[in-house]
Parts: structure tokens; C-alpha cells; sequence
């Protein structure tokens, strides 16, 4: 091969290699920036009145004076809608039945779009859920209904080879030579100062307990029962890998049951983690019955079991990684094997096994499967620290899943989602950062 | 066949300390009072690799606080002898011995010794330099300390005084807190014999110490050699004929796990007896 031909095929590997890291980059920059935007706009967005009055009447926070006065100027705007909206329904019982059927059909409605807007309209019986309490908390979302109140969305199906096409037609045409024909206009114009949109920063998203099932956010019972589950499993899994490590590097004879062992110990890795939690609710549930139901415990254990490969192999790995030198030059002083490697073969390995054991930690937390059967609930209080024995607990993992496919008002609360996401995200990455913090300083300690 | 070293060096002259080799010259160097005695004794000792026969039939004395040096080709099974003196090839699960290696008269592979007492009585330091990474301090006082040692007092004094019989006290003494792992090379190994000095053994098997080493440290670690030479039964491995003919009163010969011949070593270079030793020694094979 000639120089040209080699340099040629040098510079193309390199292009190949950096566009190849280059594609890596930008798609998990498509995945990451809307998960961070999004996941800001669930502490960082424009509130209205209405999440000022559900903080004032759910959590008691907020000042009453200051709030009393903006629903006051705010009311005297939605007094004009509810009187507007009396005069027309007496409209509509001077009507003859025919029309007042029709226009009752498209009066509904309209009276749903205006509940969603501004919470209870006068004369409605009192809302049971906290979410029918209130209007729209977020100026965002209130547009999107603005819009909804205005327009009526209707499919058009007329050719049959094509998917149906939505299309928009103004409700307001729908009641000329009404009197509500007026209210659209007046709302579309006043909507700010129907609801007093203003910057709001809420920190309670992440610190507050959920209310109506996270229709409003709050996402700590999850935080913590994340927090809960991936200590718990570090606290069973850390210490038996590292022995199992011991044992496998420096105890264990080359033989049949070695490395029986050992490929069990691979096969284990490689097991789905649904069969994890299968074998969760089987054992610990119901043959060992560590809990009535549900727990934290069993769900901990079952991490626990999921991530004790990993942490295994990684302290294997670290552990064979120490020069033999070390453990020749403590022998040689006349030192036990056990005291050689409590007091020189396990201190040099710290930095790889703390390293393997944070990676299993992310891991715990962000996994779904293992806690569906054993620990999980969709909606729950955060537990204290005495019932974790007895008691499930909301996890964000599985709550992303809960609350993106099988909540209810999944559509509703995106932002709810995309919240808790950037959530678990966030206290991976910080896991991952203080495992490399962690590391670089006890290396630096042991390099000198 | 008992292969024993014999004529000892009578001379009364003190040692000069110069910067110069001269000082080794067995004219020269400074008289053993007490020594002499068979420290470890081979007899028929063979060391097998599974099949392979590493070290064969040895028999041997090494006497009590002179220096012994173990020359010979590579693969010959001299870093194989001197480790089997103090069990080192335990670590090797292939391994095993026959006849018999006595240290002190008591049997070394008996079934009731205990290697972790024998080890601290024979200690050792290797080809690479290996310090902990850890503070110096803690380097040589975590032999002290796995024999219960923990009075801080006394440990500061053993360390002082390994250190300074490993002549390191004066360029270390300022920082025993930095990690070890910061030194030089040829700082390492010496803190090396400080911490075996430090458990206080009665023989120090050096398994070739200079062979990482730049001449200056080299220097450094023969000098020390013959520093504690008299205080210690001191074993060399080396493949350097210069430095086994500068260091030590003793030179073993092997030659494909045999030990060819044992001698003196101003006689086993100036005279050999054996063929194989004098091709040796004038470099016709290595």
C-alpha cells in the first residue's frame, strides 16, 4: 500500500469516526432539548390567577391580600361573562322548542370551554374533583382552550381514500341574532385580564405532594420514592457484589463451579428486566411475603437483584485491575490474605467499584419494569422513612409511563410529564457527576 | 552432595565511604562479627510448575548476615528459589515443592508452619518498585501496624528509623504525609526496603531491586546494600555480574534449576571450578 492510498484511508476513517459521533450528538440533542424546555416550562412558565388561587386554597401559600384584590379586579371582567350568559339562557326559554334545541346542543359546549377557562360558572352544582375547582392555571394551555371556546373542530370525511382532515368553524356563527354572540369577541379580547397571566417560578412541582392525581404537578412523593427505591437496592446489592467480587478474584479456585458462577453471573446480566419483576412479585412477594403487598422493600430487593451483575462485574474488574505488586508487597510484610485485601486491595480499587456501583444506582432509579409488580402506584403521598417495610410508593420511572399512556387526562398535563422526565434525567446525571467527582478524588489521592 | 561457602573475609580495615565502587572490595569491606551461621538450608529442595521441574536438587546453606547473590541466566529459576524462601510462590496454585528448605532449622513448606510469621521474619522487595499508594508515612508503618503497632509515637519512631536505615530519612523526612507513589524510582524501591526493614525480618531477599533503576539510584541501592549488610542475611538476585561481584561475599551459579556452583565470590570469578560457570561469568552465553 502506498503512502497516498494509506493517508487517503486514514483521513476517511477519521470522517467516518467523527461524523459517526457528530449523528450520536445531534440526535440526543433532538431527544434531551425538548425533554429540558419542556421539563423548565413544568417550574418556569406563565401562571394565572387561577394556579395563584389553587396554591392559596390547596397549599396555603401566597399572600391573601394581593389575591384578594386580583380576583376581585379579575371578577369584575367574568361577572360581565356570567351575566351575559344569564341573559341568554333567559333567551333561550322564549324560544320556540325547535331552535332552542339546537341552539342548547351548541350552548353546551360552549359552557365547557368556559369552565375549563375559568373554573365553575354560576349555578354549577360544586366540583367533587380538585381539577374542576379551578380554570386554567397556565396562560399556555388557556390559549389552546381560548381557542377551543372559539372555534368547534369538526372532521371532514368527505373523500374516502384519504384520512379525515379536522377543520375549524366559529361557534360565534352559530348563535347570530343571539345575544351571546357578543360573549366570543369580549373573551378573546380579555382573556389577560379574565386570568392575569404573570411569570411564575414553582418550585413546588418538585417539592409539593400531588393534588388530583398530578393534574397540577407536585411530583415529591416520586422524587423521594425513587430516592427510596435506588438506595434501598444499593443497600442490599453494593455490599453482596463487592463480596461476590472478593470471593470470585481472590478466593474462588479455577474450576467447574467457578465458572458455573461466573456465567450464571453473565446470564443474570442479560435477563429482561419484566422477568426481574416478575420474579420480584414470585419471591419476595409471594413466597417470602417480605409485605402484605406492594412495598418498597420488595421493590428494592428486586433492584437489588436486577443490578448485582453489574456491580459484581465492575468490582471484578476493578479489584483485577490492582497490580499484583500491591498485594506481593503485602504478603511479603507478613500480612494475612484478608488483611491484604481489606487494607490494599479494596482501597486501591474504590475509585472502578464506587464507579460501577453509581452506574447500577442510575439504573436502579430509572428502571420501570422491576417496580411495576413490587413496588410501584401511580398516586400516592410521599411515605416516611418507617414504612418503607410496609407501604408502595409513586417512582418516577414508572409514573412517566403511568401519566404519558393510561392517566386519564394524559393529554392534559404534557407538561406534568415532561416534568418528572427531566426530573429522572436530572438526578441520573447528578448521580453520574458525583460518581465521576467521587472518582477523580480518590484517584487523585491514591496517584498522589 | 552439601555445597558450603567457605573462607571468610578477615579483614580488619574499616570501610571508607567514598562516592566511589571502591568501597566494595572485600578488602575493604567492614568485618561481620556473629554471622555466619547456616541462616536457610536447602536440602534435595526441587520446585515444580505443575510438570515442569523449575529448580532442581538444591542443596545449599545461605549464612547469617552476609550477602549472597543468586546469578544465572534468564528462566534459570533464581527468582523461583529466592521467592520459595519466603513462600512467595504460594500465589502460584500450580506450584509445589520437594526435599526440604529450613529457615533456622524449622521447615519453611512444613505443615504446620504459619507463612504469615515466616514472612514477617524474611522479607522482601521486588524488581519493580511497588510502594502503596499511600503516604509515606503510611507505607512503612502498615507492616508495624498489621502486627499491632498503633501507638502513633512508637510508629513515628519505627518509621524514623527504617527510613533512615534505608538512608531516605533525609530526603523524605519533610513530607512522610505525600503519597509514596511521588517519588522517584530509585526513592521507591529504597522506601521499599525502609518498609521491610520495618517489620523487622531477619533475612531480605531482594529480587533483582536495581533492574527498574537508572545507575545513580542503582548506586543509592548498593550502598545500602552494604549499609545493611552484617545487620541482615541479605539475598540478591540479580543479572548484573558487577553488581553480585561488588555486593555480595557469596554468588550462587544456576543454570537451568541447577545450582552449578557455590562459591565465595572472589573466587567464583576470579577461579571458577565449574566450565559452565567461568563461560558464564566471561559472557559467552547469557
Amino acid at each position: 500500500m502506498n503512502v497516498g492510498t494509506r493517508k487517503i484511508l486514514d483521513r476517511s476513517f477519521t470522517a467516518v469516526g467523527i461524523g459517526s459521533i457528530v449523528v450520536m450528538g445531534i440526535a440526543l440533542l433532538i431527544v434531551i432539548v425538548p425533554i429540558v424546555f419542556n421539563g423548565m416550562g413544568s417550574v418556569f412558565f406563565t401562571g394565572t390567577i387561577e394556579h395563584r388561587n389553587m396554591l392559596y386554597n390547596e397549599f396555603g401559600k401566597g399572600n391573601s391580600d394581593v389575591l384578594a384584590r386580583e380576583n376581585a379586579a379579575a371578577g369584575a371582567y367574568r361577572r360581565e361573562i356570567y351575566s351575559m350568559l344569564s341573559k341568554f339562557e333567559a333567551e333561550l326559554e322564549s324560544m320556540e322548542p325547535e331552535k332552542q334545541q339546537e341552539l342548547r346542543a351548541q350552548y353546551g359546549p360552549v359552557r365547557t370551554a368556559l369552565q375549563a377557562l375559568f373554573g365553575p360558572l354560576p349555578g354549577d352544582p360544586e366540583a367533587v374533583l380538585t381539577r374542576y375547582k379551578y380554570g386554567q392555571t397556565r396562560w399556555d394551555k388557556a390559549q389552546e382552550k381560548l381557542h377551543e371556546f372559539l372555534y368547534e373542530a369538526k372532521w371532514d370525511y368527505s373523500d374516502p381514500n384519504a384520512m379525515a382532515k379536522e377543520y375549524f368553524v366559529s361557534r360565534a356563527a352559530g348563535f347570530e341574532g343571539t345575544s351571546l354572540v357578543k360573549l366570543f369577541p369580549y373573551v378573546e379580547k380579555n382573556l389577560d385580564r379574565l386570568l392575569r397571566p404573570e411569570f411564575t417560578v414553582y418550585w413546588g412541582f418538585l417539592t409539593d405532594s400531588s393534588v388530583d392525581s398530578h393534574i397540577f404537578g407536585g411530583i415529591w412523593p416520586e422524587i423521594q420514592g425513587t430516592f427510596f427505591l435506588a438506595v434501598g437496592a444499593m443497600l442490599f446489592a453494593f455490599p453482596l457484589g463487592v463480596i461476590a467480587a472478593v470471593y470470585f478474584t481472590e478466593y474462588a479456585q479455577d474450576g467447574f463451579f467457578t465458572s458455573m458462577l461466573r456465567s450464571a453471573n453473565s446470564t443474570l446480566a442479560g435477563v429482561p428486566s419484566i422477568v426481574f419483576g416478575l420474579f420480584g412479585l414470585a419471591f419476595f412477594i409471594n413466597t417470602l411475603k417480605v409485605s402484605e403487598s406492594k412495598s418498597v422493600l420488595a421493590g428494592s430487593l428486586t433492584l437489588a437483584i436486577m443490578i448485582l451483575p453489574t456491580i459484581i462485574r465492575a468490582a471484578e474488574e476493578a479489584i483485577l485491575s490492582v497490580p499484583k505488586t500491591y498485594k506481593e508487597a503485602s504478603l511479603s510484610l507478613g500480612s494475612t490474605k484478608w488483611n491484604t485485601i481489606m487494607t490494599v486491595i479494596l482501597p486501591a480499587a474504590l475509585p472502578g467499584i464506587l464507579t460501577g456501583g453509581v452506574i447500577s444506582l442510575g439504573r436502579a432509579a430509572g428502571e420501570t419494569a422491576p417496580i411495576i409488580f413490587t413496588a410501584a402506584v401511580s398516586v400516592g403521598s410521599a411515605i416516611g422513612l418507617a414504612d418503607v417495610f410496609s407501604s408502595p410508593t409513586p417512582a418516577l420511572s414508572w409514573n412517566i409511563y403511568n401519566l404519558a399512556s393510561e392517566h386519564e387526562a394524559a393529554a392534559e398535563i404534557r407538561h406534568v410529564q415532561y416534568g418528572m422526565v427531566l426530573a429522572l434525567v436530572g438526578i441520573v446525571l447528578l448521580l453520574n457527576l458525583s460518581a465521576i467527582l467521587l472518582r477523580a478524588r480518590i484517584s487523585k489521592k491514591l496517584k498522589g | 552432595m552439601q555445597m558450603t561457602a567457605d573462607g571468610r573475609e578477615t579483614s580488619s580495615k574499616e570501610p571508607v565511604k567514598t562516592a566511589t565502587r571502591d568501597i566494595y572490595l572485600p578488602s575493604e569491606r567492614k568485618k561481620i562479627s556473629g554471622g555466619g551461621t547456616p541462616h536457610v538450608q536447602a536440602k534435595d529442595f526441587s520446585i515444580y510448575y505443575g510438570e515442569f521441574e523449575a529448580v532442581k536438587k538444591v542443596n545449599a546453606d545461605i549464612l547469617s548476615k552476609y550477602v549472597t547473590a543468586i546469578i544465572g541466566p534468564s528462566g534459570c529459576g533464581k527468582s523461583t528459589f529466592l521467592r520459595a524462601i519466603n513462600r512467595m510462590n504460594d500465589l502460584i496454585s500450580s506450584c509445589r515443592t520437594t526435599g526440604a528448605l529450613l529457615f533456622d532449622g524449622e521447615d519453611i513448606y512444613g505443615k504446620f508452619t504459619d507463612e504469615v510469621l515466616l514472612r514477617k521474619k524474611i522479607g522482601m522487595v521486588f524488581q519493580k518498585p511497588n510502594p502503596f499508594p499511600k503516604s509515606i508515612f503510611d507505607n512503612i508503618a502498615y507492616g508495624p501496624r498489621l502486627h499491632g503497632m498503633n501507638d502513633r509515637k512508637q510508629l513515628a519512631e519505627v518509621v524514623e528509623r527504617s527510613l533512615r536505615k534505608a538512608a531516605l530519612w533525609d530526603e523524605v523526612s519533610d513530607r512522610l504525609d505525600r503519597n509514596a507513589l511521588g517519588l522517584s524510582g530509585g526513592q521507591q524501591q529504597r522506601l521499599c526496603v525502609a518498609r521491610a526493614l520495618a517489620v523487622e525480618p531477619e533475612i531480605l531477599l531482594l529480587d533483582e531491586p536495581t533492574s527498574a533503576l537508572d545507575p545513580k539510584a542503582t548506586a543509592k541501592i548498593e550502598d545500602l546494600i552494604q549499609e545493611l549488610r552484617g545487620s541482615y542475611t541479605i539475598m540478591i538476585v540479580t543479572h548484573n555480574m558487577q553488581q553480585a561481584s561488588r555486593v555480595s561475599d557469596y554468588t550462587m551459579f544456576f543454570y537451568e534449576g541447577v545450582l552449578v556452583e557455590y562459591a565465595p565470590t572472589a573466587q567464583l570469578f576470579t577461579n571458577p571450578k565449574d566450565r559452565m560457570t567461568e563461560d558464564y561469568i566471561t559472557g559467552r552465553f547469557s
